[in-house]
């Protein structure tokens, strides 16, 4: 889950990692700033909001009510801003790059440092950038800042400070299970120094359970996403008109290619998980009722999900969801033949290849 | 012989009161797996279908587990690993979903520096047919035989493992991976593992967006690997930036896309489907 900037300042501040004066608001009636020139940041989460206009500059109170309701109103793809994050503008010297993240192949917790912050770290040349891979059992220690430092060529001042940085974004990336926590711009001013000048924090939303400070961000997902989500589904949204329903993440995802590659456009992703609840399937339809869908597509290989309990929840999703749209269904594995029948006594054509049912949509939608 | 499980695999499964890990346990016993014993705090002394509970794995260890099977919350999996790997067991299987990947990490780099194996977490673990099955596939997909199966999914393996059986073939060991960012095994640990196994004719790898495991593997096929390899790899339609169910399945930065990870597959020399039911097809091709 991603932190807005705010939140993941307030996250800096409380693990005392130096972060510019600063204030969040959400309408520009109610500002309360007095330190001028000020920044005025859009709070939004995607990348790219500066090249958006999502920064902008206010010198007096006037300008800043000005520009702060600018960017309020503003939508940056396809996100709105939530708010706005005012802060005192920083006279920069350099721009510094660090973060500590997660190597998924070494699985190695991984901090990244370069002398060449400010632009996406993917554009920076890997010469440039110094790592290093921390063995989660043993944990962070103090050599390791001291040696990226020596090797970025901070002088004694700026490595004392960088060094005491480096350790508490990794004291944070640790405590609150972060996947990524990145300074970028990490900021030496003219007086010497050393600020975070954005912060980026994205929490495993998979251990928010023990981060009850944390609030769960329902921006990171669409209206339909967060409908399935309060009803505990696995939903994505994509922009499609072949509503999915599968079971399993991987099999949804095969059906999804399988779709495409036959020219079907899905409307989203719908993983039924393991179930043998016919409500469970039941909901599944209440949620894709609010999609829009031309056709229903339905993909299940039954193991712990058995093919008559979803065959009995499709009838009864029929009957009380008051489902218009086609339907075609591929049941194959446990009970696969009392489910095929039980949908064929009430109208509905079920396969047991996938790819014959995904003939027979095509038939169905034209 | 198979890799991983075997006839010598005797099973702990540590949670065996709960409704998964009740359910399983017996599914493994009828599959022909020996499930040795069970763990429940506070629930030592009873039964779960004629397997003894006891109340923590150190009471457990007299029935001689090797392996341990543990289905507890999310909350609790980093705890009963640790209480598994003080008690010196070899194989760590979590079938547990949504485990937070910083108490993954931790399970993973101690058993390793132990020299112990870590199978999971979210996975459906692993079958040999049918010496073992240690995990939740569907006991009545399995022909024993030559391919060797390693994927990162559930549903969809046991979709292709039927596929490969319905067409004749069989299966020496499928390995279920489990379909997290960080997992106790990758493809490359496993297979390492197929290519010492005399059983083992050819392997299919099942794999999906998200991380660069895939073409790590590719890499290990081009120089080290001696036997063919048919793959298959989903999320070939997925958007970027949107996780598909899995919390590894997800395409970030430009990384992780299907596209990258079926070229350098094929560059490797592995014959790559577009569609599941192609992966009998080819396996059939590449054994001539």
């Amino acid at each position: 889950m991603n932190l807005y900037e705010y939140q993941a300042k307030d996250l800096f501040r409380k693990f005392a990692i130096p972060v510019p004066d600063g204030a969040y608001f959400e309408d520009s009636e109610h500002l309360s700033w007095n330190k001028f020139p000020v920044v005025v940041k859009a709070q939004v989460l995607t990348g790219g909001r500066g090249k958006a206009g999502g920064i902008k500059f206010a010198n007096d109170q006037m300008e800043l009510k000005e520009k702060a309701r600018e960017v309020l109103g503003m939508t940056i793809k396809g996100l709105k801003v939530k708010g706005v994050l005012l802060e005192e503008k920083l006279n920069i010297k350099k721009e510094l790059y660090v973060s500590v993240t997660l190597d998924r192949s070494k699985r190695k917790d991984l901090i990244m440092a370069s002398a060449s912050g400010g632009m996406e770290i993917e554009d920076v040349p890997d010469s440039e950038i110094e790592k290093y891979w921390v063995d989660p059992v043993i944990g962070y220690s103090g050599f390791i800042g001291r040696q990226i430092a020596m090797k970025m060529g901070l002088n004694q001042d700026q490595a004392r400070q960088f060094q005491d940085i480096v350790q508490k974004i990794y004291a944070l990336y640790e405590s609150y299970d972060c996947e990524l926590v990145e300074i970028n711009p990490l900021t030496i001013l003219t007086d010497g120094r050393i600020v975070a000048g954005d912060a980026k924090v994205v929490i495993d939303s998979d251990s928010l359970f023990r981060h009850r400070d944390i609030p769960d961000n329902p921006a990171d997902r669409t209206k339909l996403e967060e409908l399935a989500y309060l009803r505990g589904y696995s939903l994505v949204e994509l922009d499609g008109n072949i509503g999915v329903i599968a079971n399993g993440a991987g099999l949804t995802m095969a059906t999804l290619d399988g779709l495409t590659l036959k020219g079907l456009k899905p409307r989203n992703f719908l993983d039924l998980g393991g179930t043998d609840d016919v409500e469970k399937v039941v909901g599944a339809f209440e949620i894709l009722k609010e999609a829009r869908i031309t056709a229903l597509f339905i993909n299940i290989f039954g193991g712990v999900t058995r093919c008559d309990t979803v065959a009995k929840g499709i009838v009864e999703a029929k009957k009380r969801v008051g489902f218009s749209t086609p339907i075609v269904v591929r049941l194959s594995g446990v009970n696969e033949d009392v489910g095929r029948q039980m949908l064929k006594e009430n109208g509905i054509g079920a396969y047991s290849n996938m790819m014959e049912a995904i003939e027979e949509l095509k038939k169905v939608v034209g | 012989m198979g890799i991983i499980v075997g006839e010598d695999t005797r099973i702990l499964v540590q949670g065996i009161t709960g409704h998964q890990g009740s359910f399983n346990a017996l599914q493994m016993l009828k599959f022909g797996s020996k499930v040795v014993a069970g763990t429940s705090p506070g629930k030592g002394g009873t039964e779960v279908g004629g397997i003894k509970v006891y109340n923590s794995v150190e009471e457990a260890m007299k029935e001689g587990p090797n392996a341990t099977f543990i289905s507890v919350a999310a909350p609790y999996v980093l705890d009963a690993a640790k209480e598994a790997l003080y008690n010196d067991i070899d194989l760590i299987y979590i079938l547990t979903e949504k485990v937070p990947f910083h108490d993954t990490m931790k399970i993973v780099n101690l058993a390793r520096s132990m020299g112990k194996l870590v199978l999971g977490p979210n996975g459906p673990g692993a079958t040999t047919p049918f010496s073992c099955k240690l995990g939740i596939m569907p006991n009545q997909i399995f022909r024993k035989g030559g391919i060797g199966v390693i994927s990162r999914s559930g549903t969809l393996t046991y979709e292709i493992v039927n596929l490969i059986t319905e067409s004749g073939l069989g299966e020496s060991t499928v390995v279920g991976l489990g379909g997290d960012p960080v997992t106790g095994m990758n493809f490359i640990d496993a297979l390492e593992m197929f290519k010492d196994d005399e059983d083992t004719e050819a392997v299919v790898m099942v794999g999906e967006i998200g991380g660069t495991a895939e073409e790590e593997a590719a890499e290990y096929i081009k120089n080290k690997f001696n036997k063919p390899v048919v793959a298959y790899i989903t999320g070939r339609s997925a958007p970027p930036g949107k996780r598909m169910g899995h919390a590894g399945a997800i395409i970030t930065r430009g990384r992780g896309t299907a596209e990258s990870k079926v070229k350098a597959l094929e560059e490797a020399g592995v014959r790559v489907g577009s569609y599941p039911h192609e992966v009998p097809k080819l396996l059939k091709e590449v054994l001539g």
